[in-house]
């Protein structure tokens, strides 16, 4: 008997039991494009049968930290870059676990850079969903990581000399099995892409791209986008690593001229999740971690049986 | 004829495998009856250097290093850099044994490799005419062609354990069952050969004119040689730890080895992560999702972790975290102990601080205050951290194995089942109260663990309402912060009722004067203090561990009752006196400090020394590295 009774349970899941009775409404400015990965969201986890106490969302800082504020889940809001490591653990400690991963472009790209990259090295079985607006949001306007080369801000007045940070590449590089783009003004796709993410097991990454019309005036709403997988411009094997390469390559370049390509990049479902990599070398228990403290009838080792190496 | 004690130092280059031989001969003195007490002393380098390792052993409790020692066994670096050449650094070759002339006692044993260092270079040091002053007895012995000999010349430091024995009068029995237990075959057979070879040459060969002898001893129960570091592992693993993410950095990486090494088979988990943020940060995600999780560091990777540690403050997520101090700032001294990071531990990161730290003197304390970190952690939620340091982390002493005879303690406190969630309060959308003011005991408000059923929370980094969302409300923030920092008031009066103290003491109850010291110079003060009421003086001492919350009502009462007090401690600016002084907010005038910063550990004389200068000859100056702080005003 689990001692974790909301995980697993089979029951008809209404949407709405997502939304917090504390906090129904968002403090996002109208027209963010954060609403749109809260929508996907409420939508996508139903869809996948998941109940929301056996959900944990994990979120970094930012506009995009508040997150789990509107999602009903178990929710821990950490600090600035740090959504993943806290993720990560509550995995290992209980795989049985959901856990979703959520931050901004400085958050995950920036701040939070070395962790993602081993994260998707590690191929944590987590969802990680990365609010790209290519702005610092909440501290008003600063240039970012995915920030345009040229881009001009309060911090960089005459204009960013640094070339914007390439993260479905970067992803694909670092080992993720799961990479898409997605937009908020594409609800469909993203509902979908989120629920394929949630499914996958391994690291899976999504470039949500959520315009800011409040700090990024004169960027795009990313309108048009194009869809990959419909668009009769574009012929690639996401199962293939190097066209799925050249293909991310191509949408982070046109980005900046205007052209919004989105949908699955890399999908790799042979790979492994850590969680069974782990496992495999008999280094993570069958049993999740956190059920044992529960049991009762649970034994534990003691350090008194290994004296026997220092008499 | 036995001595009272034998300090025998073991001395070459790192890679010369003395830290193993030393290990396995503490431990045939310790099968002997022998109380030991090992120091270690390496460069932060992994071929060549001078590194040696001390063995104290004794008739009776040894607790630190003593004042110099009385047998070396040089065996010459072999992985000295241009041995041939007349190199800018000297010739390292000769350093275990030209190194550590200094503070060999009168009377002492030297035995050194000749196979190794030349002739020449001994007749540079002027050996001969040293010795004859000193009274030492020398031994040139070739140790690498009489390993060479009967097997490889590794096996050399074998040699010297068996001459060591020889002239020490020691039975080979405990020597010949270790090297048994460790090793089979051809091995075993050829360093048991060079072992007896050396034993027998040295015996049949040399003149004995040394009064110094193994000691004779006996201990009535079954003795275990452990470390701090492993004391510590051992804490953890009997509180129920089965958690541990960490990344590389002497000399914490001791803990955390230990640690990884067990815990596969004990279903626990060890994480190696990118960086020491992601390392806390995982500890508190583990312990988050409901299990009990630790992790640690040393001084510049603890400072990574501060982020992390206040977000386990702020989210109210038990955590133990460990922290092997080093000689500091920056990357200071990797291999050298210095008590310079506790304003660091106690202050770091944002806001008020809301964590537990205990600052264990002796390898049973801290295995035992490990466990009471979890404990505490997990009754109150909030970090604990283990302040420790290179000395304690690498020294051995034995320890009767029947401490270590009792019951794991895995429970995870203030965490409630989904049973009692049930009853527990809820707001009106059905969401969990984690974080309730209203019904909190001693400030401890009950958690619930994701995946149980009604015990949605969130948690966060931000100020909080009761169900876990950002709230700026002035009123909500008072009654949180006033709960959380009850919890330390909680924990204080918690410690003090229970029946042991934390806190160490020594001496005459009826002293004048006191010595106050924590951490790992503890067993160095016990034995100076010891000392100088052998000398006459009327001294006592108290060894400190609750750092925070601060252990007031003992130390006012030990400050009150002495005219005067002498604060130990090794680092340079007094940071356990001014912490003193800040949470008693008096006493400024009877304190003075020694303070020790070389990356050397104090020895009982250099204490005695200080304290005899700062009370009764103060026209003396110390001779040993040490500075005296004046009290306050003077």
């Amino acid at each position: 008997m689990s001692a974790f009774n909301a995980i697993g349970e089979e029951r008809e899941i209404d949407r709405d039991e997502y939304t917090p009775g504390v906090e129904p409404q968002p403090t996002w400015c109208p027209g963010c494009g954060d609403f749109g990965v809260l929508k996907a969201l409420k939508q996508a986890l139903p869809e996948a049968g998941k109940t929301p106490e056996e959900v944990l969302t994990v979120t970094g800082i930012g506009c995009s930290g508040k997150l789990n504020s509107y999602l009903d889940t178990y929710g821990f809001h950490t600090i600035h870059g740090r959504s993943l490591p806290v993720a990560r653990a509550a995995k290992l400690a209980n795989p049985e676990l959901e856990v979703i991963a959520a931050g901004g472009d400085g958050d995950g790209y920036g701040i939070g850079g070395n962790h993602f990259i081993h994260s998707a090295r590690e191929n944590h079985d987590i969802t990680y969903i990365v609010f790209n607006n290519e702005i610092f949001g909440l501290t008003k306007g600063q240039t970012s990581p995915t920030s345009p080369k040229g881009h001009k801000s309060k911090t960089q007045p005459s204009g960013s000399a640094k070339t914007p940070i390439r993260p479905l590449s970067q992803s694909l590089t670092a080992g993720a099995s799961y990479v898409a783009r997605t937009a908020a003004v594409n609800p469909n796709q993203a509902k979908e892409i989120i629920k394929e993410a949630i499914e996958h097991d391994g690291f899976a990454h999504i470039d949500f791209l959520t315009q800011c019309p409040t700090w990024n005036k004169d960027a795009r709403q990313y309108v048009p986008y194009v869809d990959v997988q419909e668009s009769d411009d574009y012929d690639f094997d996401v199962t293939d690593r190097a066209e799925a390469a050249e293909m991310m390559r191509e949408t982070e370049d046109v980005l900046n001229e205007g052209t919004v390509l989105t949908g699955r990049y890399y999908v790799d479902e042979d790979r492994p999740s850590y969680t069974e990599e782990k496992r495999a070398v008999g280094e993570l228990p069958d049993q999740p971690l956190a059920e044992r403290y529960f049991d009762d009838d649970a034994e534990w080792e003691r350090s008194y049986d290994l004296l026997e190496r220092h008499t | 004829m036995s001595s009272d004690e034998l300090i025998w130092r073991i001395a070459g280059g790192s890679g010369d495998g003395i830290d193993s031989t030393s290990q396995n001969f503490a431990k045939a003195l310790m099968r002997s009856g022998l109380d030991v007490f090992t120091h270690r002393h390496y460069p932060s380098r992994i071929r060549g250097g001078h590194t040696y390792v001390e063995i104290r052993a004794a008739d009776h409790e040894v607790q630190s290093r003593g004042d110099g020692y009385n047998f070396l066994l040089a065996l010459g670096d072999s992985f000295a850099r241009n041995p041939q050449e007349d190199a800018f650094y000297g010739n390292e070759e000769i350093k275990p044994l030209s190194e550590n002339l200094d503070e060999l006692r009168e009377g002492g044993i030297i035995i050194y490799d000749e196979g190794l260092i030349s002739e020449e270079d001994v007749e540079a040091l002027d050996l001969e005419a040293r010795a004859e002053e000193n009274g030492w007895h020398v031994f040139p012995m070739d140790l690498r062609g009489l390993a060479r000999e009967h097997g490889r010349e590794v096996m050399r430091n074998t040699a010297g354990v068996g001459a060591t024995a020889a002239l020490l009068e020691m039975d080979l029995e405990h020597i010949e069952d270790l090297m048994s237990d460790a090793m089979g075959g051809d091995v075993l057979e050829a360093n048991l050969e060079i072992l007896h070879e050396a034993y027998d040459t040295v015996t049949e060969e040399y003149d004995f004119e040394h009064d110094l002898r193994a000691p004779e001893g006996s201990h009535e129960t079954e003795q275990a040689l452990l470390s701090g570091s492993n004391a510590i592992a051992y804490g953890a693993i009997d509180a129920g730890c089965r958690f541990i993410s960490g990344y590389p950095m002497t000399p914490w990486t001791d803990v955390f080895t230990i640690l990884s090494q067990n815990f596969p088979d004990m279903g626990g988990i060890s994480e190696q992560v990118e960086d020491e943020i992601a390392a806390a940060a995982l500890a508190v995600g583990a312990s988050h999702a409901g299990v009990k999780a630790m992790s640690g560091s040393s001084g510049g990777g603890f400072a990574l972790m501060s982020e992390p540690l206040g977000l386990a403050e702020m989210t109210e997520t038990p955590v133990v975290l460990i922290e092997a101090m080093r000689a500091g700032p920056s990357t200071g001294m990797p291999t050298k102990p210095e008590q310079s990071d506790l304003e660091h531990i106690l202050y770091t990161s944002q806001g008020d601080s809301q964590r537990v730290v205990f600052a264990p003197g002796t390898i049973e304390e801290a295995y035992e205050q490990t466990r009471l970190a979890f404990e505490i952690a997990w009754d109150y939620q909030l970090p604990a951290i283990i302040i420790y340091d290179q000395k304690l982390s690498g020294e051995n002493t034995n320890v009767d194995v029947d401490f270590f005879d009792r019951e794991p303690a895995p429970d995870l406190g203030s965490t409630l089942t989904e049973e009692e969630l049930r009853e527990a309060a809820h707001d009106n959308s059905g969401k969990f109260k984690r974080f309730n003011y209203e019904d909190a005991e001693n400030g401890v408000a009950s958690r619930s663990i994701p995946g149980q059923k009604g015990g949605r929370f969130l948690a966060t980094g931000n100020e909080h309402s009761p169900v876990g969302h950002i709230s700026e409300d002035p009123d909500n923030r008072v009654a949180q912060m006033d709960r959380r920092l009850e919890k330390l008031e909680s924990i204080r009066e918690d410690l003090d009722s229970r029946e042991s103290s934390t806190q160490t003491y020594f001496g005459d109850e009826t002293a004048d004067h006191g010595i106050i010291t924590w951490g790992s110079s503890q067993g160095a003060v016990e034995e100076a203090v010891e000392r100088l009421n052998d000398a006459g003086h009327s001294v006592k001492g108290i060894s400190v561990s609750d750092m925070m919350p601060f252990a007031e009502a003992d130390v006012t009462e030990f400050l009150e009752s002495v005219d005067e007090a002498m604060v130990v401690e090794m680092n340079a600016t007094a940071q356990f006196r001014g912490l003193l002084q800040k949470e008693l907010g008096r006493f400024g005038e009877k304190l003075t400090s020694l303070l020790k910063y070389n990356g050397e550990p104090f020895e009982p004389a250099e204490i005695v020394e200080g304290y005899e200068v700062n009370f009764v000859e103060e026209e003396r100056e110390p001779t040993a590295q040490v500075r005296i702080e004046p009290a306050a005003g003077d």
